[in-house]
């Protein structure tokens, strides 16, 4: 199947570079010199877009101080972190060390909770794709009856916060014996990833043409097949959004992990522990935040083109 | 309307089962958990919030009005109402200067990469991150480090903080200062005798105190009374004790000061010109005042302030990105006609770009305030445990109430349901707005 070349101009536009604005001229313009712009004028643009780079520069490095801060820290001794602030490092780099992380990654609670993290967040992610996209063919290609209620419902659905739903799934899961447990959090991160992803998904598939799941099933493949082979190809930038939110949605999460994972708990929960006493663990915290982001972070910079889409559809998660 | 069988099978019972076979394998699963976790739930928090979950008895609206009659609920809500106004404005505002201003700036790519990083980041590392930037001991929060070195670049400390005249002296304190009890005659030397300075803090050019040379204007030493290693005589200047230079003095007399002066490097002082009469004689407060220690801000009164200043950190990038997205699709015709008749920069921003980017702003606003009214993580890291009651938001509070301890199930259920009324108006609007746009 070829449908990826024909995918539409729905896939992410990326809103980080600047958009070329092409300045075409009417046929038969005169060419005209554009006048010479007095001396004060040249001197206040270039005054102006000096204070405008000043400005930027200062935005920037306000923006970046903090997280500098956590990173010098962590690799500071806890010692160290209680007598200076971190930006005395920049001036003795001596106090620069990696026994933190080296504790750290010795530390059973935390990379016990790093793991867990991860066996969290690949299967919800896994599962909202395939469930969203099964149910999401079915809503656009297949039909039966009810289906454009159940679409309204699903995007109805979107709405709900977690909080309504946490006491009742309490409940539930300790009736599955899973309260406490990975599966519990996975399947509460699944099941309010569910109506989005398939909102999101269903209208993405509504941009394949008719002609190519016509033609297909007309070769006598099976739905699956056409769904496999015909729409999953041609969603793959929605998918692949859809992706980055929802893995990184369940990695930063603090509060489904509380609430139903407290046996088996991720890293955002283990550092939150550590707050308790947060001057004295900041040799823990620090790194482990840290270690917590870097994951976040290399998804940021490797897939930009598809992060601020994924945000904007998830923000109102 | 696609038809499922228009590629030429003939319509039939058979045909009509099959197909819902399929649609229900196909929609099957994701169905049954939406329904089973996500929808059932909903109803059954509903029933919840009418009921004593204790007892299990019917209470109508009972946990309701425990909800806005508690203290700490009623404070969450009051917060939450403070975090809707304030934040998403303060958030769209800031997005909308950055995208304006950095919009010919060349590498405004590179600051949109910084500013939208937060977004990337969890909640819970962010709070990690500004207790660090928060934290109250200027030796170590950054912010107040920036504060204290701006302030002291302005109005330098007081050296004397914390110093005490030694007891029975005869030195009382007056406004933050202390003075002599009683007027002294201006022919007889004044002892003032000071101590708790510590050692780190006596200034490097104190010299050792000494009695002032004899004359007839009022004059006087002021002094470290205090011998290190002990054996010092109290009120006598021993041969170890400094004086303390800079001093500020003055000469107070019917209440009226009628003469300052400064304390050399031994501690000595003179009036020049006071040589007859009784004054009192005072050391200015000015010399005592604390030093400026920054400011508390994850403290019972700007915990609020703080953290929705940091919420502004978080999101300021993803305002401005889409802020920026709107302004490069103005029409340019429009803003060079508008250039052309001699408008000013800032009147093209108010009249042209505002109302042009206007629809944008509304989303970034909605889109906002929805995500603050379900703000958790956040308060539940960045404010210390002991402040949490002045930090509280709704979300926060029905965590607490039903799983921190509280195991009221009852008001936690009310309280996700008025989340869920409060979430409901933006999110009303913005499912209009996508079904419009069929996004």
């Amino acid at each position: 199947m070829t449908s990826q070349r024909n995918a539409p101009s729905a896939s992410p536009v990326s809103l980080l570079e600047p958009m070329p604005v092409p300045e075409l001229e009417p046929a038969g313009t005169a060419v005209r010199i554009p006048p010479r712009p007095s001396l004060l004028k040249r001197l206040v643009a270039i005054l102006g877009s000096g204070a405008a780079r000043v400005f930027v520069i200062a935005i920037g490095l306000f923006w970046l101080f903090p997280t500098l801060g956590l990173a010098v820290a962590s690799l500071r001794s806890a010692a160290d972190n209680s007598a200076s602030g971190w930006w005395t490092a920049l001036t003795a780099p001596s106090q620069l060390t990696l026994d933190n992380y080296a504790a750290l990654l010795s530390n059973e609670r935390i990379t016990g909770s790093l793991w867990n993290t991860v066996l969290i967040a690949v299967p919800s992610t896994a599962l909202v794709l395939a469930l969203g996209a099964l149910g999401a063919y079915a809503l656009a290609w297949l039909d039966f009856r009810g289906r454009d209620l159940i679409f309204v419902l699903a995007v109805a659905l979107t709405i709900v916060p977690v909080q309504v739903a946490l006491i009742p799934d309490a409940a539930v899961f300790r009736a599955l014996g899973i309260f406490g447990d990975i599966p519990a959090v996975i399947l509460f991160h699944v099941a309010f990833g569910l109506p989005f992803a398939v909102f999101l998904l269903r209208n993405y598939f509504l941009g394949l043409p008719e002609d190519m799941i016509e033609a297909a099933r007309a070769d006598g493949a099976s739905e699956f097949t056409v769904f496999r082979r015909v729409a999953l190809p041609f969603a793959w930038p929605a998918l692949g959004s859809l992706a980055l939110f929802q893995f990184l949605w369940v990695w930063n999460d603090l509060l489904v992990a509380l609430v139903f994972g407290f046996n088996n708990p991720p890293i955002t929960y283990a550092i939150r522990e550590q707050t308790r006493a947060f001057a004295s663990n900041i040799d823990v915290i620090a790194p482990g935040a840290l270690i917590s982001m870097a994951v976040p972070l290399i998804l940021f910079f490797t897939f930009q083109r598809y992060f601020l889409r994924s945000m904007l559809d998830g923000a109102l998660k | 309307m696609r038809r499922f069988f228009s590629a030429g099978r003939p319509p039939g019972r058979r045909w009509r089962n099959e197909r819902r076979l399929i649609a229900a394998l196909f929609l099957g699963p994701a169905a049954l958990t939406v329904l089973v976790l996500v929808a059932y739930p909903m109803a059954h928090t509903l029933w919840l919030s009418l009921h004593d979950t204790s007892t299990g008895a019917f209470v109508g609206l009972a946990n309701y009005g425990r909800m806005f009659s508690t203290e700490e609920t009623r404070r969450a809500i009051l917060n939450n109402i403070v975090w809707v106004v304030v934040a998403p404005t303060l958030v769209t505002v800031l997005g909308l200067m950055l995208a304006v201003l950095t919009q010919r700036v060349r590498w405004s790519t590179a600051l949109k990469t910084i500013l939208f990083m937060p977004m990337a980041i969890s909640f819970l590392a962010v709070g990690v991150t500004f207790r660090l930037v928060y934290d109250e001991d200027p030796e170590r929060g950054a912010l107040n480090a920036a504060l204290v070195a701006v302030h002291d670049a302005f109005s330098p400390p007081s050296r004397y903080y914390g110093v005490a005249p030694r007891d029975g002296t005869g030195l009382v304190p007056a406004d933050g200062g202390y003075e002599t009890a009683d007027p002294v005659p201006a022919s007889e030397p004044v002892a003032m005798p000071v101590v708790g300075l510590p050692r780190d803090r006596i200034p490097s050019e104190a010299a050792p105190a000494s009695r002032p040379e004899a004359g007839v204007e009022l004059r006087g030493v002021v002094w470290l009374d205090f011998t290190r290693g002990g054996g010092g005589e109290a009120g006598e200047i021993d041969a170890t004790e400094v004086g303390l230079p800079g001093m500020r003095v003055e000469a107070v007399r019917d209440g009226q000061v009628v003469a300052t002066t400064t304390t050399d490097a031994s501690g000595r002082f003179v009036f020049p010109g006071l040589t007859e009469g009784d004054y009192i004689v005072r050391l200015a407060a000015t010399n005592f005042t604390e030093p400026f220690r920054g400011v508390t801000w994850l403290g019972p009164r700007l915990v609020t302030p703080a953290v929705i200043g940091t919420y502004i950190w978080i999101w300021a990038g993803f305002a401005m990105i889409l802020i920026q997205a709107g302004l490069a699709g103005l029409p340019r015709d429009v803003l060079e006609a508008a250039r052309a008749d001699g408008a000013s920069d800032w009147q093209i921003l108010r009249r042209v770009t505002v109302p042009l980017v206007w629809p944008i702003l509304v989303v970034v606003l909605v889109t906002l305030s929805i995500n603050v009214l379900k703000i958790f993580d956040l308060l539940y890291v960045l404010p210390p445990d002991s402040v949490q009651d002045e930090a509280n938001v709704v979300a926060l509070e029905m965590y607490r109430v039903s799983f921190g301890g509280g195991l009221d199930y009852g008001l936690g259920s009310a309280l996700a349901v008025l989340l869920f009324l409060l979430v409901l108006p933006p999110m009303l609007f913005t499912i209009r707005r996508r079904r419009r746009e069929r996004l």
